[in-house]
């Protein structure tokens, strides 16, 4: 009786759920589409069209996936060690900053080769440092990290302004940015790989950032659960009593653990800023931060989720782009709805349909709920 | 027989997969006072909550007075004369009694006729049955057991005929159960029904006239409390013949391995829970804590095994000093050879997302025969929890099923394995068999006798007076932090029940 709803086989739990959310998010989403008018059937196939049906759609798809993959795993991690870091957003827009510093000094100099790592150091390690403040703050004073991370996004924000039109700006210039970078800071695009397939690409960002994502993804597999390191965070996330009880130092931890988010959202920088625009912009992070959010939620904190649900997300960004491009009467702020929809039922009201999918579950064969074997032989 | 006053019939009730209760009859007589025992989990207090209108039953009937009753809130309870008293008490901590037994029965819409009418309707139950408490009392400044007494005038002043009570004992003195009783008994001959639930066969057999049993979900039998005994309620409950004393030869007690002097903790309020406390622990020998909860045995466990910072005090460790009050590390101290098995195994001792294996080397983590590396060595862990799945007879021997799913008593063993496998010169338990099934503890017991006999230094702090006085070679009494005797394990449970209860006596003494 303590535990009052069965455990799913793993299948269920982590395809068969996510999947019903998933279309309720679309037919929630559809009845939205009727309301303006529009024939939400068709809307569906622009957006699946949008995103996967040409090499150029896939290509974009998947640079967006590559920042929220990023961001999601951020997220993750420390939300692995139980913080709720809302941060990601100001981590990422400051550790811009870092990255800016390496291109503008090297970009004349240095092949991307070399670039690259420096950029990969410095993104990472501005964005740790900009997370280690509320870090410290929550392990040595208890000031709650969600309150403090979000007001550091203001405070990020700020200063990447002020050195925006200051500083960072090449003389002369009218744009809130930092001159174009040259070659040296460049990175090579990916698109090729799609054009393997024989799919055409025009022009499209996707960019080596994506497999540094997919290899970030492989390493925070690893550090949650392969490394003692990881043991200790996710022993801390669940219980701090039992953190405590270990013998795990509380401050440390959560230093540890928030820095590598900090890290992971720094990193999310290379992708827009040496990969697509060549500069750093104002506002160039643009939401992508709290869309990780969503993403780690959605991918349930486990890498091969996030990646998947970033590029879910990938493709309501492109597709729905492209959506609101042929459907007049569908607007951004339509696509924002549909996102919104998405996070809804994938997220927050995650658990609406798990007692009746266990209750059916139960009902086929209480064997595959696992509830037998564990109630009935206990000593 | 009398009339039944509450007949239950073919009740069944899942929760998801799980059948907490499946086609259970149930025919509880007027005037009586009926036990219902069985293991933690066995689906007492689903029915129980089904009876009291916190769940709805799948199918089946419920007869009150031998009229079809259906019962979808607590309200519908009360008006049918059910009243229920919980395991952990249902009152406003800063209202006083008055306003505590008013709450929710207002009479009126001004509070201060309502009060006037409580307090002459109270005084009337008082007289009736016995139970003098002061009505303008705080609640939070009166002793547990007259907390309780609230809750059944509560009851009793809401109608009740009925009257359920959820493992009342728990948090009462011998003394305090004693009065408990005689109250009951008095109900009973005023004509009201009591149907208490618990897992002390000793209460059962004690108060009640009929008693039912329940194993996983199902009634398994119904006796006549003079027609049965404690062991054949036991073998009902678990299914097959236990042994409820252990069995153990004399203490060989050694050296001194802990030596704890002039210990003073504080809660986090700042209130003085340990005061002053000085002991020590010998090689070879069970030093049992008695004491009722919540008299400063928590925090002395939390302040020796690191996780709470202790005032002041010194504690020395195999001859050598640990600093208590600043520096000391729970992980320190494992390295020094002191294990700690926690009251809570829920929040502390264990993780219960965790997989069986990953919690089987929590706190030792550390341990380089775990690691390769930075990284975990899954295949050393894996087969060590394995082996101790083996050696401690954890079911399901799953070491990869995640431990919220396991039995209290199988959880309870996890943490066992791990702290006892450790091989520690001192191990100091909490509360070894709270919310652990009869059949696991037996094991437990067996396993710290034998953790004694190799020559092991061990402290048992428990509330359950029975477990203190068969594992113990030495008794200690906790009474409002500080230690009021020691007696011998041959102690009567009267003479440490008054000990418990602060009553010092000289007589006691000697």
């Amino acid at each position: 009786m303590s535990t009052p709803y069965a455990k799913l086989p793993a299948w269920a739990d982590y395809g068969l759920i996510p999947l019903i959310n998933l279309s309720v998010a679309f037919i929630v989403a559809g009845f939205v589409v009727m309301l303006v008018g529009e024939n939400p059937f068709r809307a569906a196939v622009i957006l699946v069209e949008g995103a996967f049906g040409k090499g150029t759609g896939i290509a974009f798809t998947l640079f967006y996936a590559t920042t929220f993959i990023f961001t999601g795993l951020s997220v993750a991690v420390a939300a692995h060690c139980g913080l709720f870091n809302i941060g990601t957003e100001g981590q990422a827009y400051i550790a811009g900053l870092g990255v800016a510093v390496v291109c503008l000094t090297f970009d004349t100099t240095l092949p991307w080769w070399l670039t690259f790592p420096l950029a990969i150091v410095a993104a990472a390690a501005v964005g740790a440092l900009w997370a280690l403040i509320p870090a410290y703050l929550q392990a040595k004073r208890g000031s709650h990290i969600v309150i403090t991370t979000i007001m550091f996004n203001f405070i990020a924000a700020s200063i990447m302004v002020f050195l925006l039109v200051g500083p960072l700006k090449p003389a002369g210039s009218q744009a809130p940015q930092t001159r174009n970078f040259l070659a040296g800071a460049e990175l090579p695009k990916l698109n090729w790989i799609i054009e393997l397939f024989g799919a055409k690409i025009r022009s499209a960002p996707l960019n080596v950032c994506f497999l540094l994502a997919l290899v970030m993804a492989f390493l925070v597999w690893l550090l949650i659960w392969r490394t003692k390191l990881g043991y200790e965070m996710r022993t801390y996330g669940h219980s701090p009593k039992a953190a405590r009880y270990a013998g795990i130092s509380e401050t440390r931890i959560i230093i540890i653990a928030m820095m590598i988010s900090g890290a992971l959202a720094g990193m999310m920088t290379l992708n827009p800023v040496m990969g697509d625009q060549h500069n750093v912009a104002i506002d160039f992070v643009s939401g992508a931060g709290f869309v990780g959010i969503a993403v780690a939620l959605m991918g349930r904190l486990h890498p091969v989720g996030i990646v998947l649900a970033a590029i879910l997300f990938g493709m309501l960004y492109q597709g729905g782009a492209e959506l609101a491009f042929e459907m007049p009467a569908i607007s951004r702020d339509m696509i924002v709805i549909i996102q919104g929809l998405v996070i809804l039922f994938a997220g927050a009201l995650e658990h609406m349909f798990r007692p009746y999918v266990q209750a059916l579950f139960a009902s086929f064969s209480p064997r595959s709920v696992g509830m037998e074997a564990v109630k009935g032989k206990g000593a | 027989m009398a009339q039944a006053a509450i007949e239950l019939i073919g009740i069944n009730k899942s929760f998801g997969a799980v059948r907490a209760n499946r086609d259970i009859n149930l025919e509880i007589a007027r005037g009586t006072i009926h036990g219902i025992v069985g293991e933690n989990g066995a689906g007492k207090s689903t029915l129980m909550s089904i009876l009291y209108g916190f769940y709805q039953a799948d199918s089946g009937e419920i007869r009150v007075g031998g009229k079809p009753a259906s019962i979808k809130t607590s309200n519908d309870a009360i008006a049918l004369g059910i009243g229920m008293v919980h395991q952990h008490f249902m009152l406003v901590d800063n209202f006083t009694v008055l306003e505590n037994i008013i709450l929710g029965a207002e009479s009126d819409a001004l509070l201060k006729k309502s009060i006037a009418k409580a307090r002459s309707e109270l005084e009337r139950l008082e007289r009736e049955y016995g139970l003098e408490v002061d009505p303008d009392a705080i609640i939070e400044e009166l002793p547990v057991g007259l907390q309780q007494r609230v809750e059944i005038l509560k009851a009793l002043y809401r109608g009740a005929e009925i009257l359920i009570l959820d493992e009342p004992t728990g948090v009462l003195t011998p003394a305090e159960a004693d009065h408990l009783f005689r109250i009951l008994k008095q109900l009973k001959e005023q004509g009201k029904t009591v149907v208490l639930i618990t897992h002390k066969l000793r209460e059962i057999m004690a108060i009640t006239d009929n008693v039912s049993v329940m194993r996983q979900g199902t009634m398994v039998a119904t006796r006549e409390t003079k027609k049965t005994t404690v062991e054949e309620l036991a073998e009902l409950m678990v299914g097959r013949r236990v042994l409820l004393r252990v069995e153990k030869g004399e203490a060989e007690a050694g050296n001194v391995k802990l030596a704890v002097k002039n210990l003073t903790v504080k809660d986090s309020r700042g209130v003085t829970m340990v005061d002053d406390i000085s002991f020590d622990i010998k090689a070879g020998e069970i030093v049992g804590i008695a004491g009722v909860a919540g008299n400063g045995q928590s925090e002395l466990l939390e302040a020796i095994s690191g996780i709470r910072r202790a005032v002041s005090g010194s504690v020395m460790l195999d001859g050598k000093p640990i600093d208590l009050t600043g520096a000391a590390d729970p992980g320190e101290l494992r390295d020094r050879g002191l294990a700690h098995v926690p009251e809570d195994r829920h929040h502390v001792g264990l993780v219960l997302a965790f997989e069986e294996n990953e919690n089987s080397i929590l706190g030792y983590h550390h341990d380089p025969r775990y690691l390769k590396g930075p990284f975990l060595n899954i295949d050393a862990i894996m087969a060590d929890a394995k082996d101790k799945i083996e050696k401690y007879d954890i079911r399901p021997g799953n070491p990869r099923l995640k431990t919220a799913n396991f039995s209290g008593g199988n959880q309870q063993k996890i943490v066992l394995a791990r702290e006892m496998e450790q091989d520690p010169g001192v191990l100091i338990v909490g509360q070894p068999t709270r919310g652990v099934d009869v059949g696991a503890i037996e094991f437990i017991h067996k396993r710290l006798i034998a953790m004694r006999d190799q020559g092991k230094a061990v402290l048992v702090v428990s509330v359950e007076l029975d477990e203190i006085r068969s594992l113990s070679d030495r008794i200690l009494v906790m009474f409002a932090g500080r230690i009021v005797g020691e007696r011998g394990p041959e102690a009567t449970e009267g003479e440490l029940g008054l000990l418990m209860a602060g009553v010092e006596r000289q007589e006691a003494a000697e």
